[in-house]
């Protein structure tokens, strides 16, 4: 089921337009720097204006920009899509009666969307990774702590820091799979994921609100720039990544709940 | 109400045991909040049998056919499946069941051939049975010979968003024989087949039958039933009001004797005389000479010869006389109405 799963989605053309684009965000962020020229110092996303004296940076660049929103939205494309989109084609009933447990039908589903989070920010940083290595010298890094650190090391970071950031959708694909088990229109399923992603985000921003900030799902994204220091600050990538265990033990379970006892009339 | 009576003989006469029934239910019951859809529903389809499931439009199959398959739960009694209960054992009793339910679905994606290897690649190892082999080792030969039976062997790398509706319905059915079954579940299986589809369906559905597979066929095509069905239900407001084999229920529906004659007061008059005859209808209509008329007469018991004969010997003109068997179609519209409306 997991790997027919896997290659259904990933063999879709939807699935790769969604990778390009997302891939396609840190190559135009080091084109732009390279075009106009230089630093720019204390403008822009962090690392930014690190891109054009190391071509490491254009990958942090590039997490740092579509971590807010593009890649919660390709995220809620995937997750969003899961049940839903069986359900409205009408191959739900079909896979049901095959019969594929309705348990062992959601933990495919959300293992696929799990598994495209982590492609898609891989992604992010490999383009970032290449294009900064044609576009812009390669070297030692210096890290966020003033530290000197090797190409490498650096290399390594970045894919580590893509790694936590695909961790940290993985609560969205929770909400978004949930909501996909209660609908069957895809694009509500689809909007309404990425509307809760933005809506959290919002949230955080807004300090009078800061008694609840560490509730929510969204509140340590940033937080994979953390290993960019050293020693590495481990505390908010932990914070994170709990954080995002919990979100999924509680909307995973609901989403099994809701999955395993509903009607599928469609 | 002869026909519901014969519905819950039937059952008791065979005592059959649920090894020999393929789909028992018992009070199936189905409530979408206040209004009830499927009524206490008691169907039993023997093994071996093609099973016509009718009944209007909204009179409740489809909702059963999603209980039977576990796709939706009941609000109140059991459904057995091929001997094993619901909802306990569905994915053992499902596993040996093919089915088309409420149209074909596709990933419109993905080529014909592509769904099917989807389809197949989700579901359990095939079990052993007669015929192709088992296994996933040869899911492409049992692929080709399920899209080879369903005549969509040349369309099989398209995909299925260019598919016709009608070959969408083959594909569905292909996807049924892609590993053994011992029960098909066809919802209205010849919706959108040209004239030859819906006799190569007819066909196939005899063909599985022979090799002793039961099929369950739900349809509003009367005639479909009649051609291949030994067992029938006719459902009605979410209530079985018939159910036997055909036969039993061409019984509960009392065969007319048509006689056409010039001399109407007399032969009325010898027919309300004559025992073993119902009630006596002048058919206005139904003249196809001038001063002649038709009579119906409903036969109860009386032979038609004997009729014949009591009629000359009342110096009774006859033109014509044939006894009219009734159809499904007539015990259909006996038992849910003749009106255009949707149940419910």
């Amino acid at each position: 089921m997991l790997r027919s799963e896997l290659g259904l989605t990933f063999g879709r053309m939807r699935t790769r337009g969604l990778l390009l684009v997302v891939a396609a965000i840190p190559a135009l962020l080091a084109l732009a720097v390279r075009l106009s020229g230089g630093p720019d110092g204390g403008h822009g996303p962090t690392f930014l204006d690190q891109v054009s004296r190391n071509g490491v940076f254009a990958a942090l660049a590039g997490l740092t920009v579509v971590i807010p929103f593009f890649l919660p939205l390709a995220v809620s494309v995937v997750a969003g899509d899961t049940i839903a989109g069986e359900a409205s084609q009408g191959t739900l009933r079909y896979l049901l009666v095959r019969p594929v447990g309705r348990t062992r039908l959601i933990l495919s589903k959300f293992v696929t969307a799990v598994v495209f989070c982590l492609v898609s920010a891989l992604a992010v940083a490999l383009t970032g990774l290449l294009v900064g290595w044609a576009l812009f010298p390669v070297g030692s890094v210096v890290t966020l702590s003033g530290t000197t650190i090797g190409a490498w090391d650096g290399i390594y970071r970045s894919l580590g820091a893509a790694t936590l950031v695909g961790a940290s959708m993985i609560g969205l694909v929770s909400i978004g799979v949930l909501i996909s088990t209660f609908t069957e229109s895809p694009v509500g399923a689809i909007a309404a994921t990425a509307g809760i992603a933005i809506l959290s985000q919002i949230l955080g921003a807004i300090p009078q609100l800061e008694s609840i900030h560490f509730l929510l799902f969204t509140q340590e994204w940033m937080s994979f720039g953390d290993l960019m220091r050293t020693p590495v600050m481990w505390d908010n990538i932990i914070e994170n990544l709990i954080l995002q265990a919990c979100w999924t033990s509680v909307f995973l379970l609901a989403a099994w709940a809701r999955m395993t006892t509903r009607d599928v009339l469609g | 109400m002869t026909v519901a009576r014969a519905a819950t003989e039937s059952p008791a006469a065979g005592a059959p045991s649920s090894d020999t029934l393929a789909v028992e239910t018992t009070g199936l019951t189905k409530r979408f909040g206040d209004q009830l859809v499927v009524d206490n529903l008691d169907l039993s389809v023997p093994r071996g049998s093609v099973f016509g499931f009718l009944g209007p439009n909204g009179s409740g199959k489809t909702t059963t056919i999603r209980m039977l398959l576990g796709l939706a739960f009941p609000s109140a009694g059991r459904v057995r499946l091929l001997g094993r209960a619901l909802p306990g054992s569905t994915a053992e009793a499902l596993t040996s069941v093919g089915a088309v339910i409420e149209g074909p679905a596709f990933y419109p994606y993905l080529s014909g051939r592509d769904n099917l290897v989807r389809l197949d690649s989700v579901g359990p190892k095939p079990r052993s049975g007669p015929g192709s082999g088992t296994g996933r080792a040869d899911q492409g030969k049992r692929i080709d010979e399920a899209l080879e039976r369903v005549g969509l062997a040349g369309a099989a790398g398209k995909r299925t968003r260019a598919y016709s509706l009608g070959m969408k319905q083959r594909l569905a059915l292909a996807s049924t024989l892609v590993r053994p079954v011992e029960l098909l579940v066809l919802d209205e299986p010849t919706n959108g087949l040209d004239p030859q589809g819906t006799r190569e369906v007819r066909n196939l559905v005899r063909k599985l039958a022979a090799d002793g597979i039961t099929v369950f066929l739900s349809s509003h095509l009367l005639s479909e039933v009649e051609h291949v069905c030994t067992h029938a239900a006719v459902l009605f407001n979410g209530r079985t009001v018939a159910q036997g084999t055909l036969p039993e229920l061409r019984e509960a529906q009392r065969a007319t004797l048509r006689v056409e004659t010039p001399d109407l007061a007399e032969a009325m008059a010898t027919l309300r005389a004559t025992p073993g005859i119902g009630l006596v209808q002048q058919a206005d209509d139904e003249a196809t000479q001038a001063n002649s008329t038709v009579l119906h007469a409903e036969l109860l018991g009386a032979a038609p010869d004997d009729v014949n004969a009591a009629l000359v010997r009342a110096g009774v003109r006859v033109r014509a006389l044939h006894t009219v068997q009734p159809t499904l179609e007539d015990l259909f519209v006996a038992l849910t109405g003749e009106g255009f409306d949707v149940a419910q």
